[in-house]
């Protein structure tokens, strides 16, 4: 159904316009002299155009330029959202140019890349953005052609009046259309009449990528900058002494200079730097508490057992319905550190300026990247600019600006426009990691095998809280109690790709596949069951999820894996909501010579409308190749507040020949379109573990799974098929 | 500091560069090839891969002062508009996520590719298995590198 909307007016704030607008028909782009028709360049487009939004401009050329806003890290927002403006324009897609927008709080809200948000926040902006200036270009040909608006159709940016048979493309009105006033509520498509949305469009930017074109922050180059590396501290350790007499001597390093905990060499360009890095004597003593992962092991079961724990939900009687049980089933998951690791380092330009910062670079977060900077600075935020380039990989770590407040500090030291890069190594040995978490889960069963009370402590590390209290199976069971425990620790920790859930949901579907067993009970059939439960009669409070939803994803998972039908193929389910979009999965495993092999992984993604399948597809296989490498391999210890694995020979990553395929699905629940960026992540570790507790009835409660010392003899680590 | 006489996409150049610098920063940073990544520096990602006479080689770890004799190849260079079979199969199929390691994966196909013209898929696999793709496009990769092999 068509909606009516109060356009927003932050996003809609006219930007002063050009006034070159007219002279650009009649340019010879279509010159008979050249052989070939003349590309106009962006700029030129640019200094005819006019703007209609904040999203959008249009050239007399008929050219349209869409700015996204947010920062693209890999999860295709500079198509996706480009195709939605351009849906409710009605434009033609092979006009439209898209350019990432600067930092501009004043013209867009949430200018971030996190919590695969981005798309449920901006569906309706993005939408009124084309829509709004579809209806002025309407309004502009309905004036010149002395006709009504309603009797003038729209399709790939060409406007036509039937009556009389005339027709005319935007770009010949949209100087008269930028001259218009906007309304205040426009009506949008039906979804039904979508023509862009729902039909799969090649990332914008494959041309550049693939012929080597400079677009990320470490492909940034300025004349004069200089470069920098940074020696940081171990974790829980300062600064004693330095001795930087050998690094100064390398040729082409200019200085060295040291801030806060940190020693910076800084010179003409990247190679010396690496060397004269290695050459830094620095001595650290204890400024904290200095960890190791055999502490943090020993940490977690003194505060599982007795730790002081926050109640973060609790209904009913845990007590009583753990006395009445005719069963109880209990287990403890854990799993360690992990770094982000994208494939750019951390990098950053600055330029400290008398009263400005430039800053150009990568980043999740462009607002915390200039308060970064203004901090360090002294400079107000207003003198600020932030480019955004595009970023080698997030998952998380670029939601910090710690290194574009290094990049600032080292700026205003030398007085000079600066490029800092990381090393690999100093990208894994100073992460902010997704930290370590221990959970032990409780269930209490009757005898007829139901599910009567549940219990679920997390331990977490600076991880606020490591549960989520208004997720499933809460809502289904009459007696719950979900605590928390956090213990402080000294090395840095932050969001990574799916916070929290990211092994959550691996220790709770293991847990329950583990319930079910104990309960007899088929772990599809199991869930189905609470699900109608939690649907019929939600137990407690708020909750996070929509019981029908799961219901869709969980039935269209059992239908299209062939659940249960095929004994040589031996299945593991899980299923997860997370970041508003449900995903169930189902994992295949065939033995061979006594070794799981993973055959496949069948992914149902309810994430409401689908605006690109093939980006969501990459999203889809890229969360469950993700989920999969991390729940194998993914390890990063601690010893004396430094990581032991130092770069990729030791922390391991997944590889292709260690990847099965994955076959993809999607519910049309006709729900507005949610992210994907993360929510395919969280159940596939537990798919995978529960299949390998079908094929071999072991239950790996750890990860990663290739390192447990009881499954050595399964070779987990191998191939698939 | 030493002058270094090197080939790259066909054209002569020379650097003046420490003689222990690897041919990745030499590209990256003094004859601005930044298509050429860096990631891991100890060759055990592809994300900096050139072709040295054909051949799939790792840019990190390979003095550029080892290679005057040689013809050098980066994603610059590997088709005059970036319509090698490997690059167009790439835009057919769509490949990239973040893109970051892209370039090193499609120099480490087309090499492959011209040595192997026709892979089975678990060559296919062996082959490609030396570049990480953190966002984990490998089954579009997988995809691209069979359709490019087709495509000859």
């Amino acid at each position: 159904m068509a909606t009516l909307t109060k356009t927003n007016r932050r996003d809609f704030l006219k930007i002063a316009g050009t006034t070159a607008g007219g002279l650009f028909i009649g340019f010879n782009w279509m010159s008979c002299d050249s052989p070939k028709m003349q590309v106009i360049s962006t700029e030129e487009v640019l200094a005819n155009a006019k703007n209609f939004n904040a999203f959008l401009s249009i050239a007399p050329s008929g050219d349209i330029v869409i700015y996204s806003p947010n920062p693209e890290l890999g999860q295709n927002i500079k198509t996706s959202f480009p195709m939605v403006v351009a849906e409710e324009l009605d434009a033609d897609w092979s006009k439209v140019r898209v350019l990432q927008a600067n930092l501009d709080s004043d013209k867009f809200e949430r200018q971030l890349t996190g919590g695969s948000g981005a798309m449920p926040h901006s569906w309706e902006r993005l939408r009124k953005a084309g829509a709004t200036a579809k209806y002025l270009l309407v309004a502009a040909a309905a004036k010149k052609w002395e006709v009504s608006a309603d009797e003038l159709s729209t399709s790939e940016s060409i406007i036509y009046h039937k009556a009389s048979g005339k027709k005319i493309g935007y770009g010949e009105v949209a100087n008269d259309a930028a001259l218009l006033t906007a309304p205040e509520e426009i009506t949008l498509k039906d979804k039904k009449d979508f023509k862009i949305i729902g039909t799969p469009v090649k990332n914008v930017e494959n041309g550049s990528i693939f012929t080597g074109k400079p677009l990320f922050g470490l492909d940034f180059y300025r004349e004069g900058m200089l470069h920098a590396m940074i020696q940081r501290a171990p974790f829980g350790m300062k600064i004693k002494s330095i001795d930087d007499t050998a690094a100064r001597n390398v040729a082409g390093v200019k200085d060295v200079v040291t801030f806060e905990n940190s020693v910076a060499v800084v010179g003409t360009s990247t190679w010396p730097l690496m060397k004269a890095k290695k050459l830094l004597k620095v001595e650290y003593e204890a400024d904290g508490k200095v960890e190791s992962s055999a502490d943090h092991d020993q940490l977690f079961k003194d505060l599982l057992a007795n730790g002081k724990a926050e109640v973060k939900r609790e209904d009913g009687n845990v007590n009583t319905a753990f006395k009445n049980a005719a069963q109880v089933v209990t287990a403890e998951y854990q799993c360690p550190f992990l770094s982000h690791s994208p494939m750019e380092p951390m990098n950053f330009f600055a330029h400290v300026k008398a009263d400005s910062v430039e800053l150009v670079g990568p980043t999740q977060t462009p607002e915390s990247a200039r308060r970064a900077a203004a901090e360090v600075s002294g400079i107000a935020p207003e003198n600020i600019t932030v480019e955004i380039t595009r970023l080698g990989g997030g998952f998380g770590r670029r939601l910090r600006a710690d290194y574009v407040s290094e990049a600032v500090h080292v700026s205003k030291m030398m007085n000079a426009p600066v490029k800092l890069t990381w090393s690999r190594e100093d990208d894994l040995t100073g992460g902010a990691y997704r930290p370590a978490v221990r959970y032990r889960f409780e269930a209490a069963l009757d005898a007829e095998g139901n599910m009567t009370g549940y219990k679920l402590r997390g331990v977490g590390m600076n991880a606020g809280n490591s549960t989520r209290e208004n997720n499933f199976p809460a809502g289904a069971v009459d007696n719950v109690l979900i605590e928390n425990v956090n213990y402080d620790s000294s090395i840095t920790t932050n969001a990574w790709r799916a916070p929290i859930t990211n092994f959550l949901a691996y220790a709770e579907q293991s847990f329950l596949d583990e319930v079910a067993f104990a309960a007899k009970k088929d772990p599809v059939d199991f869930r189905l069951e609470l699900f109608e439960k939690a649907k019929a009669n939600p137990i407690g409070g708020e909750l996070g999820y929509d019981a029908d939803r799961m219901i869709g994803v969980t039935k269209m998972a059992a239908e299209k894996s062939n659940w249960g039908k095929n004994p040589n193929v031996k299945q593991g389910f899980s299923v997860y909501f997370s970041h508003r979009t449900y995903v169930a999965q189902v994992a295949d495993i065939e033995m061979e010579n006594g070794t799981p092999s993973l055959k496949k992984i069948h992914v149902i993604t309810d994430c409401g409308m689908v605006v690109n399948p093939t980006g969501a597809d990459h999203q889809v296989r890229g969360g469950v190749v993700d989920g999969m490498g991390h729940a194998m391999y993914g390890n990063l210890t601690f010893e004396g507040g430094l990581p032991t694995q130092t770069n990729f020979d030791k922390y391991r990553l997944i590889r292709m020949k260690e990847v099965p395929a994955v076959d993809t699905y999607y519910v049309d629940s006709g729900f507005d379109p949610t992210g994907l960026g993360e929510p395919c992540l969280p159940p596939t570790g537990g798919a995978i573990a529960n299949a390998i507790f079908s094929a071999t009835e072991r239950r790996l409660r750890s990860q990663p799974f290739i390192d447990q010392k009881e499954f050595q003899d399964l070779n987990l680590g191998i191939k698939r098929a | 500091m030493a002058l270094i006489n090197l080939k790259i996409n066909g054209k002569a150049t020379s650097v003046d560069v420490e003689e222990d610098t690897p041919l990745l920063w030499v590209l990256r940073d003094h004859l601005g090839l930044v298509g050429t990544k860096y990631s891991c520096g100890i060759a055990q990602c592809g994300a900096c891969t050139v072709h040295r006479n054909g051949e799939a080689i790792f840019s990190c770890i390979t003095p550029a002062a080892s290679l005057t004799e040689d013809e050098i190849t980066t994603i610059e260079g590997l088709s005059k508009d970036g319509d090698h079979p490997v690059q167009k199969a790439w835009e057919e199929v769509d490949v990239a996520q973040c893109g970051y390691c892209q370039a090193g994966q499609i120099m480490n196909a087309s090499a492959f590719l011209k040595k192997n013209p026709a892979p089975s898929m678990e060559e296919i696999d062996e082959a490609m298995n030396r570049n990480i793709c953190r966002c984990g496009t490998y089954h579009k990769i997988r995809e691209a590198v069979a359709m490019a092999a087709n495509s000859k």
